[in-house]
């Protein structure tokens, strides 16, 4: 199995510790994470933590289930980067006087999605918002002017399939847990596990 | 409620005046309340400065907790540990903050890798000191989380109630584990208005068990009716699960062999007819060869540990693999399965006993005794009746047995003495092997045996240890002098670290790397501790001196010298399948 580019979407109560109780899963299997982000979510009091990693679906795969199996974890989802909208966003800080004296800004703008967030005398910090070759491609274009720093955010990102974690949660209160709740993978791929 | 200040300051007497005036109760006495309301009255423990205020309310508690004061706080868990495992409860711990705290962690790595429930309370630091690195401060919390099941940190005694019946539902339920509650100083002295303890019975984000789906048991019970030659492997799931009388009935009613692993060992009576043996690197010969001849595989609360398995990608391939476990994350873990069955044993056994074939597999099953035949005259009969005067360790578990009739609880250590005694113990009930299978934790065996002791009263503990593992925790001897729990200490010395000698011998060209381990007198070490003991190296003075060991009021210490560079056959050697199994080490 190849590796590829995963984004685990991780819903959770929101607890001191539990992200040093995710994140040592991980690190236990000698596993870079890429891109960690905690969040609120749709739903009032529980957490999303949205991580990127690259690694085969396998083990994708066992490390979802370690996640969920996490008291506190609510329940882990995996997606491949075409089964995701995804963002980032990106700050850049360039000295005003270069910027200004040398640059069509508003073209740059326009052309990169842009946009600036503050204009001083001293600096000017723009704002890219999209994914990881739109932001790259903006450092390329400020470098020649004197990039004085640069600052990437974590991933965040949309299932497209999901229907949101608000229905969800009022099955995980019921004490006995519907078949929702209990996804199981094998039935829903039943011919290709029975194969014999 | 009380300021941290203004707390700091208060005396004890003063607390207590303000519990009358208040009719508020301290965090500490919410502690042992919610003990007493888990049914627990049994609690392994050692003081220190950041518990005390819980150790001052046990003063008051006396008639209705007993407290066992160990000599370190390793002790103190691995004997919660053994205490759970020999009754079936959740073995509970008192330490303190800082070097307390950290000793618990080899038995919490214990624990959580054999799934027993551990329910430990450390005292923390006052709740205004976190983060200053004061006196026995230990940031216990992130130390433990990998070995775990769950942990929390309490620094107001208002969430004292609810935390730890949090803690005893995890621990106790679904597969079991080790919770670790850690509370501030100041929690455990500050008053609070109790509302009574509120067992806990659902967390949402906590599912302990999986939904059973027939859909699956049905799959399985068509794959095991068509089988040829099914072969069940069960582990301490059925133990934990309680669900012997259901796997009984299930591998009766299908008529299957069924191999046990280490800690699945004893679930059934070990004689039982379709009992063929134990699995894994020195299991029996039938079991491991076997294993890549059956057409099903149906593996029953067990998780395909690396000793089980051997080399995976030779591990099984021509088999169909059912696998019936609690924590769906241990499905498809190592062995792929061809049915998943998730759930909890005691509930999908009954399923599935209804829906299989009343079946016999007499030639199937006679493989195996043929298997064992050749496991008898090669490796067993030579460990049963050796030919010289040097005793082995088999014929000591034999002679045991012969005097127990398989009634005892054996509690063991790690090594060469822990794998002959699991090879060749008898056991007729549940929950008579004490064992760390999955950490191997050597010094295990004394604490453990101390637990198993007070968890189960009624049987008789003999703790089978070796001379290199004794030495590890036999400052325990201590407690066995002051609280007298019976325990019969079988020490099995072959003046060698045995287990890492022979790797040494048969990988490693006999380079005997400081496996050479000098003892002191193990019989005078416990003469000092007031426990009665002798030594024995004959052959003649085994049957008696066992005997002696058994019929003795109360704690004893038999050390039997056995032949110093025997080794323990049939092996899995490392990096092999379990169809390459050897029975000597010329097949190496």
């Amino acid at each position: 199995m190849q590796k590829q580019e995963f984004t685990i979407t991780v819903y959770t109560e929101n607890q001191i510790g539990l992200l040093n109780r995710i994140a040592i899963l991980f690190s236990k299997r000698k596993i870079n994470i890429d891109s960690l982000n905690t969040s609120p979510s749709e739903v009032d009091s529980v957490h999303r933590f949205t991580i990127v990693i690259n690694e085969t679906e396998e083990v994708v795969r066992k490390l979802c289930r370690q996640i969920e199996k996490q008291v506190e974890v609510l329940k882990a989802y995996y997606n491949t980067n075409e089964e995701i909208i995804w963002q980032e966003l990106a700050l850049y800080k360039v000295p005003t006087e270069v910027i200004a004296e040398e640059v069509k800004v508003e073209r740059l703008l326009s052309q990169y999605g842009a946009k600036a967030v503050v204009i001083r005398k001293d600096y000017t910090v723009f704002e890219v918002s999209g994914q990881r070759d739109e932001t790259d491609a903006f450092i390329k274009v400020l470098e020649p002017y004197g990039l004085i720093e640069f600052v990437r955010s974590a991933r965040v990102a949309i299932i497209k399939a999901s229907d949101g974690f608000h229905k969800k949660l009022k099955e995980f209160e019921y004490r006995e847990p519907s078949e929702e709740v209990i996804e199981n993978e094998y039935l829903d791929k039943n011919e290709e596990v029975f194969e014999m | 409620m009380i300021k941290i200040s203004e707390m700091e300051t208060l005396t004890i007497k003063e607390t207590k005046k303000q519990v009358e005036e208040k009719k508020s109760i301290s965090g500490s006495v919410a502690v042992l309340d919610a003990l007493l309301n888990e049914n627990v009255n049994t609690v392994f423990g050692y003081p220190g400065g950041a518990i005390m205020p819980i150790y001052d309310a046990l003063y008051d508690y006396n008639d209705r907790l007993e407290h066992i004061l160990v000599r370190h706080e390793q002790g103190a868990i691995h004997a919660a540990q053994g205490y759970a495992r020999a009754s079936g409860k959740t073995g509970v711990v008192f330490a303190t903050s800082g070097p307390g705290a950290t000793n618990l962690v080899t038995g919490l790595a214990d624990a959580m890798i054999d799934s027993t429930p551990v329910v430990c309370i450390t005292g923390q630091v006052f709740a205004h000191l976190l983060g200053t690195d004061a006196f026995q401060e230990t940031d216990v919390i992130n130390i433990t989380t990998p070995v775990t099941k769950w942990n929390h940190q309490v620094t107001d005694a208002s969430e004292i109630p609810a935390a730890l019946a949090k803690a005893f539902y995890i621990a106790g339920s679904g597969r079991p584990g080790p919770v670790l509650i850690d509370i501030t100083k100041n929690a455990q002295m500050q008053l609070f208005e109790y509302e009574g303890y509120k067992k806990c019975e659902h967390i949402r984000s906590y599912r302990p068990k999986p939904i059973v789906r027939k859909e699956y048991v049905e799959e399985a019970a068509k794959l095991i009716n068509a089988a040829e030659r099914p072969f069940v492997i069960f582990g301490q799931g059925v133990i934990l699960g309680k669900a012997e009388k259901e796997f009984k009935a299930f591998i009766e009613k299908a008529g299957i062999p069924a191999a046990w692993t280490i800690m699945g060992m004893s679930a059934i009576p070990t004689d039982h007819p379709l009992g063929v043996g134990m699995l894994g690197m020195h299991g029996n010969y039938g079991p491991n060869l076997l294993t890549n001849e059956c057409d099903v595989l149906i593996a029953i609360g067990m998780r395909f540990d690396d000793r089980v398995t051997g080399r995976l990608d030779k591990y099984a391939k021509q088999a169909k693999v059912i696998h019936l476990d609690i924590d769906p994350a241990e499905i498809d873990k190592n062995v792929k399965s061809t049915v998943p069955v998730w759930g909890d044993c005691k509930e999908t056994l009954p399923l599935l006993t209804a829906l299989v074939e009343s079946k016999v597999y007499p030639q199937w099953l006679q493989k195996f005794h043929d298997c064992m035949e050749k496991e008898k005259s090669t490796c067993i009969e030579p460990e049963m009746n050796p030919a010289g005067d040097i005793l082995t360790m088999g014929e000591v578990i034999k002679t045991l047995n012969e005097l127990t009739d398989g009634n005892a609880i054996v509690v063991t250590d790690v090594g060469q003495h822990q794998m002959v005694a699991c090879r060749y113990a008898k056991m007729n009930h549940s929950k008579s092997n004490i064992t760390s299978g999955g950490l191997g934790t050597m010094g295990y065996a004394l604490p453990a045996a101390i637990g198993a002791a007070y968890g189960d009263p009624t049987r008789t503990t003999v703790a089978v240890i070796g001379d290199g593992g004794f030495q590890m925790t036999l400052q325990e001897l201590g407690t066995i002098m002051q609280f007298k729990p019976n325990v019969k200490i079988l020490i099995l010395n072959n003046q060698f670290l045995g287990m890492v000698r022979q790797w040494q011998q048969l990988f490693h060209e006999k380079r005997y790397s400081f496996v050479d381990i000098t003892s002191p007198d193990f019989v005078q070490v416990a003469k000092g501790y007031y426990i009665d003991g002798q030594r024995i190296s004959e052959r003649s003075q085994l049957k008696a001196a066992l005997k002696t060991m058994l019929d003795h009021e109360g704690s004893y210490l038999l050390e039997v010298m056995v032949g110093k560079e025997n080794n323990v056959f049939p092996m899995v050697p490392q990096g092999r399948g379990v169809a390459e199994i050897v029975l000597s080490k010329e097949e190496i």
